[in-house]
């Protein structure tokens, strides 16, 4: 018998746990040519805000040790333009649509959580909480819990769909940020964004990128994401979604394990474009050898006993 | 229709001591035009973690050949990897050189011949082909292109085969007033130069930048053009050279 991989985020359900990162799969179209986009649990959006927004300056990306930087800078279409000429397309497929998005400040993310929560055809949103204006004081709300509790309140107001919270790892307590997020009404939380870094080109000494610093991304910042996801889990009662450096189904399992309900895929799609659906595929067979039913008896299965095996 | 698969290495030859011709075979046959490129990565290992972008060299059914010079990391390892390896392939991707009608102008500078060989190959008779290296020992596939070719003009630098000097310049004393469309892949310098002296005319221009993902997905590989931030990997390789701000 096949193992059920089904499982719920706040009203959203998943037919598995397995998403795709914001800002690593497009809108979508760009993987349909590789993969049957009707084989995932959702699809996360590049992240929208109500203006087209035009990005930072090229160079934009940087390889690390098992990892990258970028500096995007947020780039999108816009509400208007991914309504008309994306949605349609993505709403072909029997998979999730969940929108990320952000604005310049919170009357902006109130305004575009508004539209979204009215659009037909999104299911659910993220709120991305790394806000890019650096004039306002909203670019703090992902770490100052006193304006990340007004956003998230305030944003919740609007929305009448599911609402996840996309929480940075940039700050001293993860758990505790979550916590806010959940006492404000968000259905879900999903972590972690990337973590702000820096290359040095020491013949130019100046930044390899077109800004100074970019996001750090891929395999290398997964034990941080893994640790982070499980003081989370441990934190808050409303689920969690898993995002960092998920290359493969194992790495995909340490996240459902900590706790995680589902998990997101980023930079991994660059690197292969199968690779949410060999994850899929991977969790499935992992749960058959171990002779478990439904991905749901493994989530929050951590055995929070120290490993012993060396005494 | 882009492919994800393993291909299996045929043959990695040393050309130079930093240039490589390397032939991959896929399991299946694809359709690809020249200009376009595959990324290529090195199998089941996280560093290096990107795959590295390289132009199709030549096409023939399933094999595909790549023309590349050692730059760093990625393109060390590659040069290290044997008959019968395995490397994962992308491809093809990108825009392709708009098929010339008659005659056309190449100018390659250096590595940039890899973009261009293709289609001198593909159009036979055709071409009439600037080439510019630094030194003699630089120069790949000349018989090659000589039989392709309808005329060939190289230039070194210090003057050891050919013209003494920079090709633009060569490009300049014999071909600035043909009116003819141009196909040019090489140095930022070169491509600058180009710019000066072809103002508007057809001018075809294969740039790099840095890719992830090869797809028009992650918005990394954005240059500025008159019309914009254009995608490298999916609104190119190959821009209309007055589109481009250098
Ligand atoms: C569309 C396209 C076609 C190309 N075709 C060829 C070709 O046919 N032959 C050839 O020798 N080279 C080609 N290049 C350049 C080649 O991709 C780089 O030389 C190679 O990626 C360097 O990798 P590395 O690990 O050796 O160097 P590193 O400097 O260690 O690479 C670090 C990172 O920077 C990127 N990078 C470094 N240099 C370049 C560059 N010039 N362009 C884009 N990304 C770069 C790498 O991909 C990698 O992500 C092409 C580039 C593009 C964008
Ligand atoms: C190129 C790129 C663009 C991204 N764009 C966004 C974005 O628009 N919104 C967002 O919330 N996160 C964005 N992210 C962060 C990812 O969604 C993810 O949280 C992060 O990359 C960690 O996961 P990974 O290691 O699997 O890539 C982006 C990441 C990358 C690499
Ligand atoms: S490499 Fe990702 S958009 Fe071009």
């Amino acid at each position: 018998m096949k193992p059920s991989l089904k499982v719920k985020i706040g009203s959203l359900e998943l037919k598995n746990p397995v998403l795709t990162a914001s800002g690593t799969f497009g809108y979508g179209l760009e993987y349909s040519q590789f993969i049957d986009l009707n084989l995932l649990g959702g699809i996360i959006i590049k992240g929208l805000s109500l203006k087209p927004k035009k990005g930072n300056p090229p160079p934009r990306i940087y390889e690390t040790p098992c990892g990258m930087l970028n500096s995007i800078g947020l780039q999108n279409i816009g509400y208007e333009a991914f309504v008309k000429e994306k949605l349609p397309f993505l709403r072909k497929f029997n998979t999730k649509i969940v929108v990320n998005f952000f604005g310049e400040n919170l009357d902006e993310y109130i305004e575009i959580a508004n539209k979204l929560s009215k659009t037909d055809g999104v299911d659910a949103l993220e709120m991305n909480i790394s806000c890019p204006n650096k004039e306002t004081k909203w670019r703090k709300m992902g770490t100052e819990p006193e304006l990340l509790r007004k956003a998230v309140k305030e944003v919740r107001a609007v929305v009448n769909k599911t609402l996840i919270v996309k929480l940075t790892p940039q700050v001293t307590d993860i758990a505790y940020m979550a916590k806010i997020v959940e006492d404000e009404g968000a259905d879900a939380v999903s972590l972690i964004n990337t973590f702000p870094a820096m290359v040095v080109d020491i013949k130019t000494r100046s930044s390899v990128l077109g800004t100074l610093t970019g996001g750090l991304s891929g395999p290398a910042i997964r034990p941080i994401a893994v640790r982070a996801t499980w003081e989370v889990c441990k934190a808050v009662k409303i689920p969690v979604i898993g995002i960092g450096g998920i290359v493969d189904y194992s790495d995909a399992l340490q996240f459902l394990i900590v706790g995680a309900k589902a998990v997101a895929v980023g930079t991994a799609n660059f690197i292969n474009p199968y690779a949410t659906v060999e994850i899929i595929e991977g969790i499935e067979r992992f749960l058959i050898e171990e002779g478990i039913n439904n991905i749901n008896d493994i989530i929050g299965s951590i055995n929070e006993k120290a490993n012993n095996a060396y005494n | 229709m882009n492919k994800f698969t393993l291909s299996t290495i045929v043959e990695n030859k040393a050309l130079s001591s930093d240039v490589y011709l390397i032939t991959v075979k896929l399991p299946f046959r694809i359709d690809a035009k020249p200009g376009q490129f595959c990324i290529l990565r090195v199998n089941g290992r996280l560093d290096p973690l990107l795959g590295r972008p390289f132009s199709i060299f030549d096409l023939e059914g399933e094999t595909v050949k790549f023309l590349y010079r050692i730059k760093g990391k990625g393109t060390k390892i590659l040069s290290e990897m044997k008959e019968n390896e395995k490397i994962s392939f992308i491809g093809p991707l990108g825009k392709w050189y708009p098929y010339p009608e008659g005659n056309f102008l190449v100018v390659a500078g250096g590595i940039g011949i890899a973009s261009v060989y293709y289609l001198i190959k593909k159009f036979p008779e055709r071409a009439i082909v600037f080439y510019g290296v630094r030194l003699k020992n630089e120069i790949f596939f000349f018989e090659e292109i000589k039989k392709f070719a309808k005329e060939i003009y190289v230039s070194t630098e210090e003057g050891e085969f050919g013209y003494k000097g920079v090709i633009t310049e060569l490009f300049q004393n014999k071909a600035k007033n043909l009116d003819l469309p141009i196909y040019a892949c090489g140095p930022m310098l070169m491509i600058k130069e180009l710019k000066k002296i072809v103002n508007d005319r057809k001018c075809y221009v294969a740039v790099e930048e840095r890719m992830a993902c090869g797809v028009g997905a992650c918005l990394g590989c954005v240059i500025n053009t008159v019309n914009g931030l254009k995608r490298v990997c999916t609104d190119g390789a190959v821009f209309e050279l007055r589109e481009l701000i250098l």
